[in-house]
């Protein structure tokens, strides 16, 4: 299922708004975690899963072309952990 | 953040009344999940994408008593971040 499909998805079974309307508050929705994310917060959502960063520290990285070994600097990167209700249905 | 937060955000950005907008988050997270039991990849653009992996059953121990136990093969979804996602963590958190 893409991003399109989704919202094709959400407007079948709203009343009320036009596919472009949801086609916004989609973009919201994922927004909105993102942007949580970025200024260091977490996303919990029961059943659903929870989005997170996960601290990456620095290391010694090579450049494949040089062979030069290059710092590469520490960083933080999303993370997401599927929750149970999610887990179960996936796994069965 | 949680599930009623994102519900606020479309109520207070696009005017969206709350029971609404709560019933419109639950939907989108309930097509996603669908899609994921189904067996199907959720790739949504400018985001990440949602993706079914299958593990194989390998050997664990029980950490505790040191027990050696057998894990079972199972399916997981894993999550992958779109680059764009990716930046705008680093842009803001260095």
């Amino acid at each position: 299922m893409t991003k399109a499909e989704l919202i094709d998805n959400v407007a079948k079974k709203v009343d009320g708004l036009t596919r472009n309307q949801v086609d916004v508050l989609v973009g919201t929705v994922f927004n909105s975690i993102k942007d949580a994310l970025a200024v260091g917060d977490k996303v919990e959502i029961r059943g659903f899963g929870s989005f997170r960063l996960r601290h990456r520290a620095a290391r010694e990285g090579r450049n494949p072309k040089s062979g030069e070994v290059v710092r590469v600097p520490p960083k933080d990167v999303p993370f997401f952990k599927a929750g149970k209700e999610l887990r179960e249905m996936v796994d069965r | 953040m949680r599930k009623a937060d994102i519900a606020n955000l479309l109520y207070e950005r696009h005017g969206i009344p709350k029971r609404e907008a709560t019933a419109i988050v639950e939907l989108i997270l309930d097509e996603i999940k669908d899609s994921l039991a189904a067996g199907e990849e959720v790739k949504i653009a400018g985001f990440g994408n949602f993706t079914v992996r299958d593990k194989t059953e390998r050997k664990g121990r029980n950490p505790k008593t040191g027990e050696e136990i057998g894990i079972t093969p199972r399916k997981v979804v894993t999550f992958r971040a779109s680059p764009v996602f990716k930046q705008s963590v680093l842009a803001s958190r260095g």
